[in-house]
């Protein structure tokens, strides 16, 4: 079998000279320059860097919340940015094709468990009853019990159980997380990244874990650095950082 | 899925809470337009009730009710040989204050002729009147019961209340009593005895006490109202007015006033509603601020946020109006004065109230409609 990052897998991110810029003249912001960057179904890639180095900013455009200043962007094998956005319903895009999982789980807090998934399914239009039958089964896949109880009744691990299980509730392609594992423990954290390795070799998907979580640094298939908005290094990791 | 009322679930006391205020807001709104429909009640009700087809009164007047009327006695038998008339009677009208037991009672009293136009109807106790003097009928909302009696006029008659009629009460809210036209005319006239002796030694003539204030007519049923207007009319001391110009008279110049004064305290109340309204539903709103970023983030599209905030609005506003009718209905009983709901004010208040919160999520809808989907994600 092929390595996640083989070329033979097909590219669900595609990104080329992606630059974007806040303001102009001397309050200009350089928030990404050139980003070249390409992460293929089944990969689980991590993205580290300082606060501001542009990590969100590169979030926030994959997702098609912001929009670049210029370069060109492939998602899921569709071009997507080129010079400007090529489609307009990028909304319908990010419900199908993309999920996302916030750091600190962002689950509606007056839906329960069960509902916080089958909106996401609703909203890109299957049945109430299929949503919730399929969020459901979605739970008890993540070993979740509690499917009736509300995000501010669970703890931080299941929370962000619920938070994956809406993510990929409408089976997308891409799946975008912000620091994932940032309010959790360690077991927790560790047990976050095996469903994330699980969905992306499961449902070949590509993921884009950005975190500054050294503990789980050994578990993506790349590690890419930013510094200042440009993408510095990337290596791939083998072995678990010691603990300090 | 209904966000809106997933959200009013999860937050069932604040939501009661904040409708319980507005509710007691819209219930004032309410009792307003009930109060405004209660006093155009109550003074058409004692004109209708006394069925009569012409007024004849004093002329250049509005009167009896909108202004003082007053013609001579012996109006009364010269109308009632006139063609076209079945039966005229002559009515004074006055307001007298008095006590029963130790509670003062205010009174609107009208004097008739027993078994002429102008008496009440439709008794719910006792019986009419059989004597000529010191007997009267009172409306039960005065407090009085059958067989009590009542000190009337400066002498402190007494009278005995044989009678009693419900929901006769004239513009002013005051009940109505009936006694014959001789004792009204003799309260609305007599003076205490030291008054009438300095009056005699003055040399004045004192006013007659024949008086009345209008006579009622009742018309042949092939009668032409307006031929035997016309014809009251060629006597230059009387004017006849039709049942229906009373009513306008009634309504145009003696409630006019309390309707624009409801008209306006009412559009205060819808401004401030509006206000408070419009601030509540911008504070929920901010409050879900992040779960609104959240849901664009994820590709919820606007019209389901916009539909949310709308949804809420309409849902507080309508419960509100809900509680509002409920409190009203069940505290309505205790005003001083008739309340009386119609539909037809409902409709308007609920149409009013339907706008108001429409207008009201405004704001909050341009906040949701502003939110960077990029704001549900934190970190840099």
């Amino acid at each position: 079998m092929d390595s996640p990052a083989s070329p033979d897998r097909l590219p669900r991110v595609e990104l080329a000279a992606i630059s974007k810029h806040f303001g102009q003249g001397d309050t200009r912001v350089d928030a990404l320059v050139d980003v070249a960057l390409t992460v293929r179904a089944g990969e689980v890639v991590g993205l580290r860097g300082p606060s501001g180095c542009g990590k969100s900013t590169l979030l926030n455009v994959i997702g098609c919340v912001t929009e670049p200043s210029s370069g060109w962007m492939r998602l899921d094998g569709e071009p997507v940015y080129d010079g400007r956005f090529l489609r307009r319903d990028l909304r319908r895009l990010r419900l199908t094709r993309i999920g996302f999982i916030f750091q600190t789980h962002n689950l509606l807090p007056f839906l329960n468990a069960t509902e916080n998934i089958a909106a996401a399914m609703e909203l890109a239009g299957m049945g109430h009853a299929e949503a919730r039958e399929r969020a459901r089964a979605l739970l008890a896949y993540f070993d979740m019990r509690q499917m009736r109880a509300y995000p501010s009744e669970l703890s931080g691990g299941m929370a962000q159980r619920v938070a994956i299980a809406r993510a990929i509730a409408n089976e997308p392609h891409i799946i975008l997380a912000d620091e994932p594992t940032a309010p959790l423990d360690s077991a927790h954290a560790q047990g976050v990244m095996n469903l994330l390795e699980r969905i992306a070799r499961e449902q070949e998907a590509a993921v884009l874990v950005v975190t500054h979580d050294e503990s789980i640094f050994h578990r993506f298939d790349r590690l890419i650095s930013m510094h200042d908005g440009r993408i510095e290094a990337e290596e791939v990791p083998t072995h678990p950082v010691p603990a300090a | 899925m209904n966000l809106a009322l997933r959200d009013v679930r999860r937050n069932k006391l604040r939501f009661a809470l904040t409708t319980l205020g507005i509710g007691m807001l819209i219930g004032v709104v309410i009792a307003m337009a009930g109060i405004y429909e209660g006093a155009l009640t109550d003074a058409l009700r004692l004109p209708r009730a006394l069925d009569a087809d012409l007024w004849v009164v004093q002329p250049r007047t509005f009167g009896p009710f909108a202004e003082p009327s007053r013609i001579p006695r012996d109006t009364r038998e010269l109308i009632r040989r006139m063609p076209g008339v079945a039966a005229a009677g002559a009515v004074t009208f006055q307001t007298v204050q008095a006590t029963a037991g130790r509670r003062p009672v205010r009174l609107f009293l009208e004097g008739y002729e027993i078994g002429r136009p102008g008496g009440p109807a439709n008794l719910i106790a006792g019986h009419g009147l059989t004597e000529s003097h010191y007997q009267i009928i009172a409306d039960a909302s005065s407090g009085l019961k059958v067989g009590e009696t009542v000190p009337l006029g400066p002498y402190r008659d007494p009278f005995e209340v044989v009678g009693l009629t419900h929901g006769m009460v004239n513009s002013g809210g005051d009940p109505m009593a009936w006694v014959t036209l001789l004792d009204a005319q003799a309260l609305q006239f007599a003076v205490p005895p030291a008054l009438e002796r300095r009056e005699q030694a003055s040399g004045r003539n004192r006013p007659t006490t024949t008086d009345i204030n209008a006579v009622l007519v009742r018309l042949s049923p092939r009668a032409a109202p307006a031929a035997v207007a016309a014809n009251i009319a060629r006597w230059k001391h009387l004017a006849a007015v039709p049942e229906v110009e009373e009513e306008r008279y009634l309504t145009a110049f003696v409630i006019q006033k309390m309707q624009a004064q409801l008209g306006m305290f009412m559009g205060i109340l819808v401004a401030v509603s509006a206000v408070i309204i419009t601030l509540i539903i911008y504070t929920l709103t901010m409050d879900k601020l992040r779960s609104i970023a959240t849901l664009k983030f994820i590709g919820a599209p606007d019209r389901v946020i916009v539909a949310m905030i709308v949804q809420q609005a309409l849902a507080l506003g309508l419960s509100g109006f809900a509680i509002g009718l409920a409190l009203i209905e069940k505290v309505k009983g205790g005003f001083p004065r008739r309340v009386q709901i119609e539909p037809r004010d409902l409709l308007v208040i609920l149409a009013m109230i339907v706008v108001v919160c429409l207008a009201g999520s405004v704001l909050g809808v341009r906040a949701a409609i502003k939110v960077n989907p990029a704001e549900a994600l934190a970190g840099g």
